[in-house]
This record gives C-alpha cells, sequence and structure tokens, in this order.
C-alpha cells in the first residue's frame, strides 16, 4: 500500500543530498575575505537603518490575508472531494454544494464590503 | 469511484527497485536539464524580442551559458550578514529547492514503455490524488521564501519575502479552484487518470477552457514572474527575499524558481493540454505517436511552449502595481472561478441525467457566460468612471493653484559680486581687447 510513495521518499532524498551538498560545500568553494562592510544587511549603499530589537515587524495587512487564505483553502479542500465524487453524488450533491458555495459566498461579499480584500 | 476502490492506481503498485531509481535519476536530471534550458532559452528569446541576440559566447550558440553562471556561483564568496538568523538562513534554499523536485514525482511523461524488458508507465509514481502531491509542494515552497526574507535579518528581504507570500497563497487560492473543474469533468485526481481521460479531446476544448485561463494567470502569479514579480521588484526591493543571499544558497532559490516554472507548466499540459497525447492531427497521420517512448516528445513540447508564454509576458508587459494585483486575484478570479466550478457541475450532472449538449449549452453555459461577461464590464466601467472622477479632480485642484505656501519659482540667482565686477569692466573694453582677454583665460573658452 505504501509502495507508491517510495520513490516520493527516494526523489525527497536525492534533491535533498543534492540540495544540501551544493549549500554545503559553498563556503569551501569560494574565496573569503573578510571585510566588515560587507557584513551589513544591504540597503542600497546608504547607511543601514536601525531596526528594533527582537522578531522583525510587518504590517498586519498581509495578516488579515492569511486569515482569508484559510477559509478559502478550507473551501477547496471541501470541494475536492465533491468534484471527484460528482458522478455518484448527481443531483444531491449539485444542491448541497450549491447551498455550501452560497454560503461561502455571503462571508466572501461581506468581506469585500468590510474592505478586507483592498489593498492601499 | 477511484478513491474508494483502492489506494493504489493500476501500474505502480508494484515497481521494482532498481526500476524506482532509474526514474528518480531520470526526473532529477530532466529537471536540472529543464531549468539550465529554461534560462538560457528565456535569455534568448527576450534578447529576440528586445532587438538583441542574447548570450552567444559560451557553447554552441551560447547554449551553456547558465551552466557557466552555476558554475561561476559556486566559487564566489559567501557571505552572510551579521544579523542573520543562521539556522533558519541556512535551511530556507533547502526549504525551497527539495519541495520543486518533489511536485515533479507525480508528472506523467508518458504511456506504458518497455524498459530492460520491464513494463512499466514513464511516470515516476501515482497516487489517488496525485495533482495534490503537486499542490503540496508548492504551497511549501511558501516557506522557504517566506523564511529566507525572515532570517536575512534586513528590510528589503522582510518585505519581498512578505510580498511574495501573500501573493503566492492568494494565487494559490485561484489556482486550486480552477482544478477543481478539472476534478468534477475527469472524476479523478490521478495523474495518469486525468491524462487517460484526454484521449479523444483535450480538456481544454470544454467549458474549462475558462478554468484553464484563470489557471493560466494564476500559475504567472504563484511562480512570481513578470508581470506579477512584485517580490522582487528590482525598483523598490532590489532582489526581493533572496537579497541577502549569495553563492550557492542564491543558486538554489533560482534553481527552485525556474522548476517551478517547469512544473506548472507540465501540470497545465496534464491537466489542460491532453498530457502526453500528440497534438490533434498528428494522431490521423501517424498512427504510432501516442505509444512507445515518442508522447515524450510531446510532453516536453507542450511544456517548453508554455515556457515560451511565460518569456513572451515577460517580454511585453509591465509589472503591475501591488494593489491592482491583489485586486485581480481576490476580487476578479475567485468570483469567476466559483460560478465557472458551478457551472461545471450543473453542466455535468445535467449531461449525466441525459440532457444533450446544446439544451446544457442554450440552459446553463450560454447564461451563466452573459451574466459573468456583463458583470466584468460593468465593473471595469465603474472603475473606469472612478478613474476618470478621480483625475477630473486632481485637474481641478491643480488648476486653483498649489495650496500651501510657496516661495516664487521665478527667482534667478544673482551672479557673484566678482563675477560681475568682471563681466562688467570687459563689456566695457573695445572688441579686439576683449577677445584678447578672453584667449587669455585659456581654452576652456574657446
Amino acid at each position: 500500500m505504501l509502495a507508491p510513495y517510495m520513490p516520493i521518499v527516494l526523489l525527497f532524498a536525492l534533491a535533498f543530498a543534492f540540495a544540501l551538498f551544493s549549500v554545503a560545500i559553498a563556503p569551501f568553494t569560494g574565496p573569503r575575505r573578510f571585510n566588515r562592510a560587507k557584513l551589513d544587511f544591504y540597503e542600497c549603499g546608504i547607511e543601514p537603518t536601525p531596526t528594533p530589537i527582537g522578531p522583525n515587524r510587518f504590517p498586519i495587512k498581509y495578516f488579515l490575508t492569511a486569515m482569508l487564505f484559510i477559509v478559502f483553502d478550507i473551501e477547496i479542500i471541501f470541494l475536492y472531494p465533491y468534484a471527484v465524487a460528482n458522478k455518484e453524488l448527481s443531483l444531491f450533491g449539485l444542491i448541497e454544494m450549491l447551498l455550501f458555495i452560497g454560503t461561502v459566498f455571503i462571508a466572501y461579499a461581506y468581506v469585500w464590503r468590510r474592505g478586507g480584500l483592498d489593498w492601499d | 469511484m477511484s478513491l474508494a476502490a483502492s489506494d493504489v492506481v493500476p501500474g505502480f503498485g508494484d515497481q521494482p527497485f532498481w526500476l524506482i531509481v532509474i526514474k528518480v535519476l531520470g526526473v532529477f536530471v530532466f529537471l536540472v536539464v529543464m531549468t539550465l534550458f529554461s534560462i538560457v532559452f528565456e535569455r534568448k528569446v527576450v534578447g529576440r524580442m528586445q532587438n538583441r541576440i542574447g548570450p552567444n559566447r559560451v557553447g554552441p550558440w551560447g547554449t551553456l551559458q547558465s551552466l557557466a553562471d552555476g558554475m561561476k556561483l559556486a566559487f564566489k564568496e559567501e557571505i552572510i550578514p551579521l544579523l542573520a538568523d543562521k539556522p533558519v538562513y541556512f535551511l530556507a534554499p533547502l526549504l525551497s529547492a527539495v519541495p520543486a523536485f518533489l511536485a515533479f514525482s507525480v508528472m506523467p511523461f508518458g504511456p506504458e514503455v518497455s524498459m530492460f524488458g520491464h513494463h512499466t508507465p514513464l511516470q515516476l509514481t501515482d497516487l489517488p490524488v496525485g495533482v495534490l502531491v503537486v499542490f503540496a509542494c508548492s504551497s511549501l515552497g511558501v516557506y522557504g521564501i517566506v523564511l529566507s526574507g525572515w532570517a536575512s535579518g534586513s528590510t528589503y528581504p522582510l518585505l519581498g519575502g512578505l510580498r511574495s507570500a501573500a501573493q503566492m497563497i492568494s494565487y494559490e487560492v485561484a489556482m486550486g479552484l480552477s482544478i477543481a473543474g478539472v476534478f468534477i469533468w475527469s472524476g479523478t485526481m490521478s495523474t495518469s487518470q486525468i491524462v487517460a481521460g484526454q484521449d479523444h479531446r483535450w480538456y481544454v476544448t470544454s467549458p474549462l477552457i475558462v478554468s484553464f485561463c484563470i489557471y493560466c494567470i494564476a500559475i504567472v502569479g504563484e511562480t512570481n514572474r513578470a508581470p506579477f514579480d512584485l517580490p522582487e521588484a528590482e525598483s523598490e526591493l532590489v532582489g526581493g527575499f533572496h537579497t541577502e543571499y549569495s553563492s550557492f544558497k542564491f543558486a538554489m532559490f533560482f534553481l527552485a524558481e525556474y522548476i517551478n516554472m517547469v512544473t506548472v507548466s507540465a501540470l497545465a499540459t496534464t491537466l489542460f493540454l491532453g498530457g502526453w497525447h500528440a497534438p490533434w492531427p498528428i494522431h490521423y497521420i501517424w498512427a504510432g505517436c501516442n505509444s512507445g517512448w515518442y508522447p515524450m516528445i510531446w510532453f516536453v513540447l507542450k511544456v517548453v511552449a508554455i515556457i515560451f508564454v511565460f518569456v513572451w509576458l515577460r517580454g511585453t508587459l509591465p509589472r503591475m502595481r501591488y494593489d491592482q494585483f491583489m485586486h485581480l486575484g481576490w476580487k476578479v478570479l475567485i468570483p469567476i472561478n466559483l460560478a465557472w466550478i458551478m457551472l461545471i457541475a450543473t453542466v455535468h450532472v445535467l449531461r449525466s441525467r441525459g440532457w444533450a449538449s446544446w439544451q446544457v449549452a442554450v440552459t446553463v453555459v450560454i447564461p451563466t457566460a452573459a451574466v459573468l461577461l456583463i458583470w466584468a464590464i460593468a465593473g471595469e466601467a465603474k472603475r473606469h468612471q472612478n478613474y476618470v472622477a478621480a483625475a477630473e479632480e486632481e485637474e481641478a485642484e491643480a488648476r486653483l493653484g498649489p495650496a500651501f505656501p510657496t516661495p516664487p519659482l521665478n527667482l534667478v540667482v544673482p551672479k557673484a559680486p566678482a563675477v560681475a565686477r568682471a563681466s562688467r569692466a570687459r563689456a566695457s573694453l573695445p572688441r579686439a581687447a576683449r577677445r584678447a582677454s578672453v584667449s587669455q583665460q585659456g581654452d576652456d573658452d574657446e
């Protein structure tokens, strides 16, 4: 039963080995010339802006996008099994799915109306 | 119902180990070669589009250019910024590259062939949920990008990584929804069976054409390519999430980007363009075109054709603004997609209940398409109106003049006293003396 997964594991091993080898060997193949200025982070050559201590901060907007993504991704997850079993479920499945998509559409319209999809 | 029937797609249950090893190596080499090829291909094609020749020095017609670039990257110094989060910084390129390779494990290259006396499909493996593997791997790629941006400890990569993540997940929704239509039509998620279902007719020639168009738009956003290459918008974010990466770590991101491009092209081929089946008229001329190793040619040709479209887009279209881009993803592609999935499901059910194609077309497809079209045109008209109104307002404001105190703009800087005195004295001299005094000042004035 797990036989079809075997090639995926092997490909993973090969790809991982390749990537790890490449990344690990790079410091040895390349030159090493120390220069303090190189280690600064890059801001087009101007004096770098001092950053706050601790984790980087980012606009809350991205968080909202991530939440919306989860909503729609779960909708997709419900859609796929229905899509595959579409023939067997026939009219019953169709009506159920129309109701489901309609419900999600209401939430979608609400988010749209409240400006959750706008990006300024 | 394939899901309940068995957990194994026929043909993939009992492959001998040596065969798996050969196939794994084959897929790996194929991907690396396709990456090297795509980079040169892109540079050549973009060059021609911009009236240049493109790379032509390394190897015959410059074909080895990307290989040379890769070698060069290996001998470049690796710089790790002081503020970088070392373990994550190290892990991010791996997280980007490895899933990119894995996504290709379920792509069907061709039908059953004979390999050293063993009959086996020209495909690494297949699962009843094959397409989901591709999908899962492309989602994992987001981690590599967002973590690389975060771990660099720098502003540009952070913003680039976040943008990229937001963009990829936004367009993944559109991509996932467009694929759902294919599952309805084919009744399976296994890639080999989807291709088998397109034996006589490619899915792109059915109502799935709308899904195909949306998929094509979504994959450009998903792979961060122009005109949606906002994460690496050079004029804004330098290089985006990989600004702080150098040497082979940078090469890993580059590799992942191009492999992802090949993967989404291959998925488009598999789902909509008939997979490894020969293009339409060839089937009549040459009976053997769909058996043996030949289908691999059709598969690669189709993939390259889609990559060409990618390059074409890059050579033609300017970059979109981020708000326009998000507008397109969330407010245009998703509603059209949802409506079209409902339509496809309705059509499929009606067909299975014995309706004729023309009845379905008249009662369902044409009205829905008309409504969607009117909605899209009306939305565009409204946006245009808003745009015109905003422009008029701006113009009216400009006519009123600046709203803040500005200094007079016609001021002339007076000459320095010494210069003024000298020029006055020169003007009072007779003409011959003036010329002499000018030539004395040196050659610059001549």
